[in-house]
């Protein structure tokens, strides 16, 4: 195996593997702008790096200092792609790489670099890298459940080399531990929409709908479902508007008079969108009305507008230009 | 209807931050006036020596951004810009030589001298030479050789990968997009089916996303509607669910979140904020109402309300060239283009007042988040209390800033109102051309350059 620690750190120029190698210095001018105090060890690593990236020698040496170029700024791209070239001259044992990606990633799982990597390992392993993949990704997420990267690449995984099974279990579990984490609905609505195996958003979305209300009364205030719940109705405003199931559920949060900013707001999407509200939904809407100074609008829309613009009043703009744009009542 | 179990990782992390913040805004509250104005400030001198450092000396933990110095050229160059300062001479003398030597023999900037050239790297080049102006910056980008990077760099799927073998997304949309109409090389074949994957990157919740099925996220927002509005294609996206999306992005503390239920961060001042900037550009030509929103026009994103305005362009004049992704690389034909992002759409939701300018999102909170939050009085900007100052955040924080003093104004080269500008009226900062993030004089100079070249 390619060990990391084989030369442990010790200048390149006392081992006799890089004798025959002329360092090569970075090209920064007379007067280089953002100079970099680089550290010896970066400085002589990159000499030799460029050397080498120059004469394009794809060995296993080489391999070896991109490795230690890696550690020291994984940023590096140059570096990086240079490596696939010599992974792929080499034929090296990929399921090392990931091995090697795995330990930059523990340290530094939010690079660009790492994340387009791995996918050019995982797609040349195939399906047999994808259950220790998906395993992979999870653990990452365990640290932090919003990485996006790791999220992307989860994705990636599951569209190229598919393992839908759990998806839909696996966000379930991550709503369960936090069900304010957005990128756990995202996930779901990805699942949802495209797993082969669940027949898409028009045969899960009554079961959709009834899992994204229950979350809703649990927490009003999470605006993940509410934006999740529009999602469901993506290119079907109609059916939005036709299920009794939603305005209810906007009624039912109007009704506590707390945290309700989200369940006016679908309202008065709803209304927007053609739903002619019964008088229960006017009364409950008026009741959150103290104001004694100003008598509400008589229209529905442009009332709901009024109490946003009080209640919601960082984005107040947002709901005078709202009732601006409603049409003129006919 | 509350649960009453206890706070989530979410729930937990937000509260640590509001009660940060809150403390922060109640001590404000509780000073005296004259220390209140102080804290307002902003403290320009010691904002313009920290990047002045910068630019001349980074300590060795800078070492993992050694793939990234044209970007901490850029984030110096634009920041001082932004402030109405220069540097010396001999700085920017040494500036264009460095970045020549990033610049690749076959088209584009990479990283550092030798490094693959990168679209990102390649866009904050650009930025900087066009923030430092003058013929002998402006020259010195070789752009048949950056269009020709450009064309190796597009993908089969309208996008663009970052380099050779690299990474797609709506980064790298953006940045190629940018640069090559910033130059005048932008054509039909670089912008062909780009729309298409932008758009594929909108999500349900509004947002736009780095690539198709990730989630919405104010960096790729600003990125894809930026580009999009640059290849003319704007109307194309649901504009009312974007706008919906991202004036629930700014939180309690005033400042913006990069995603629903994150944290907040100075950095989306900009990111969040300059959408803001760009559908204002959108919305004010004309006076027209042009953006739809929540009446159902969602279902049929396609419909061809493109009522083309000739004379739009006219009227934001080189402030928004808009034609300019539309004219392609034609040069000299920019003003004849019409834009035809003069969505006129008010058939059945005509508008019961007339537009003022009004920003859509809340700009003295945000401003007040920036300067309270997110300064650090001995000079640089940062995501939020707690965090230290970084180049990055400084040069966002400030875009931001610029921005919001100009929420109110339809003009960006009159001066705006004092009550628009928080705290004392020398906290003004230059306009910026949103499109670009780079200062709108400069733009000006550049756009001029390059269309005479």
């Amino acid at each position: 195996m390619e060990s990391s620690e084989d030369d442990g750190g010790e200048p390149l120029s006392r081992l006799a593997e890089w004798r025959d190698v002329t360092p090569l210095p970075q090209d920064d001018g007379p007067n280089p702008v953002a100079p970099i105090a680089y550290k010896e060890e970066f400085r002589e690593t990159m000499d030799y790096f460029r050397a080498i990236y120059k004469a394009d020698e794809r060995s296993p040496r080489a391999l070896r200092l991109t490795r230690r170029a890696i550690h020291l700024n994984p940023g590096n791209y140059t570096v990086w792609h240079f490596r696939r070239l010599v992974l792929e001259a080499l034929n090296s044992d990929l399921d090392e790489e990931l091995d090697f990606i795995q330990r930059i990633a523990n340290s530094n799982s939010k690079n660009y670099q790492l994340w387009h990597h791995r996918r050019w390992v995982v797609e040349r392993l195939g399906t047999n890298a994808r259950v220790k993949e998906l395993h992979l990704i999870k653990s990452i997420l365990s640290l932090d459940a919003k990485n996006y990267h790791a999220w992307s690449h989860r994705q990636w995984v599951l569209q190229a080399l598919g393992g839908w099974e759990d998806e839909l279990d696996y966000c379930q579990q991550l709503l369960e531990e936090d069900i304010f984490n957005n990128s756990a609905w995202n996930q779901r609505y990805f699942v949802v929409t495209r797993s082969p195996l669940l027949g898409g958003l028009t045969a899960m979305r009554a079961s959709e709908v009834r899992y994204t209300v229950e979350a809703i009364l649990a927490n009003p205030n999470n605006e993940c479902p509410w934006r999740y719940l529009r999602g469901l109705y993506k290119d079907d405003i109609e059916s939005l508007v036709n299920n009794h199931e939603i305005s209810s559920v906007c009624l039912k949060v109007i009704n506590t008079k707390s945290d309700y900013i989200f369940a006016l707001k679908m309202l008065l999407d709803l209304v927007c969108y053609g739903l002619q509200p019964c008088q229960e939904f006017r009364d409950a809407v008026v009741a959150l009305w103290t104001s004694d100074s100003r008598p509400l609008d008589p229209d529905l829309a442009t009332a709901i507008c009024g109490i946003l613009e009080h209640v919601d009043s960082m984005r107040a703009s947002y709901w005078i230009w709202r009732k601006n744009k409603l049409p003129v009542a006919a | 209807m509350e649960s009453l179990t206890s706070p989530t990782v979410t729930q937990r992390d937000q509260i640590l931050v509001e009660q940060q913040v809150f403390n922060i805004f109640n001590t404000f509250f509780n000073m005296p006036p004259s220390s209140q104005s102080f804290m307002l400030e902003l403290q320009r001198e010691n904002h313009v020596d920290y990047l002045t450092n910068g630019l001349k000396h980074l300590a060795p933990s800078f070492c993992v951004l050694d793939a990234n110095r044209p970007w901490i050229c850029y984030w110096i160059l634009h920041s001082i810009a932004l402030m109405d300062e220069f540097v010396d001479p001999e700085l920017e003398d040494n500036t264009i030589d460095f970045l020549s030597r990033c610049q690749d023999p076959n088209g584009g900037y990479g990283g550092g001298p030798g490094q693959l050239p990168h679209l990102a790297t390649t866009y904050a080049a650009v930025n900087s030479l066009v923030t430092l102006g003058g013929d002998k910056a402006l020259s010195s980008i070789n752009r048949e050789k950056l269009y020709s990077f450009m064309r190796q760099m597009k993908d089969a799927s309208g996008g663009f990968r970052m380099h050779d073998g690299g990474e797609i997304d709506v980064r790298a949309c953006y940045t190629a997009i940018s640069v090559a109409s910033l130059l005048n090389i932008l054509d039909d074949e670089l912008v062909q089916n780009v729309g298409n994957y932008v758009l594929s990157c909108q999500t349900y919740e509004g947002g736009i996303s780095g690539e198709p099925g990730s989630e919405a996220h104010g960096g790729y927002t600003f990125c894809g509607l930026a580009t999009m509005i640059l290849i003319n294609e704007v109307d194309r996206l649901d504009l009312s669910s974007l706008i919906d999306w991202v004036v629930f992005r700014q939180g309690v503390e005033g400042g913006f979140q990069g995603r629903t239920n994150k944290l907040v961060d100075g950095c989306y001042s900009f990111w969040q904020g300059g959408i803001f900037a760009l559908l204002k550009r959108l919305n004010s030509s004309k006076g027209e109402r042009s953006i739809p929103v929540g009446d159902g026009e969602d279902s049929e994103p396609e419909s061809p309300q493109t009522t083309a305005s000739s004379d739009a362009t006219e009227e934001e004049g080189l402030n928004m060239d808009l034609s300019q992704g539309g004219s392609h690389s034609e040069k000299g034909d920019q003003q004849e283009t019409s834009s035809r992002v003069t969505v006129d759409n008010i058939d059945h939701n005509s508008s019961k007042g007339r537009a003022k300018v009004e920003p859509l999102f809340n700009s003295l909170a945000l401003q007040q988040y920036i300067l309270l939050c997110s300064q650090d009085l001995n000079g640089g900007l940062r995501d939020k209390p707690g965090k230290s100052r970084d180049h990055y955040h400084t040069c966002y924080c400030l875009s931001g800033l610029s921005v919001c003093q100009r929420s109110w104004s339809e003009d960006e080269d009159s001066p705006p109102l004092p009550r628009a500008v928080l705290g004392p009226y020398s906290n003004l900062l230059e306009p910026i051309h949103p499109l670009h993030n780079v200062v709108l004089d400069r733009y000006q100079e550049a756009h001029e350059f390059f269309t005479r070249s």
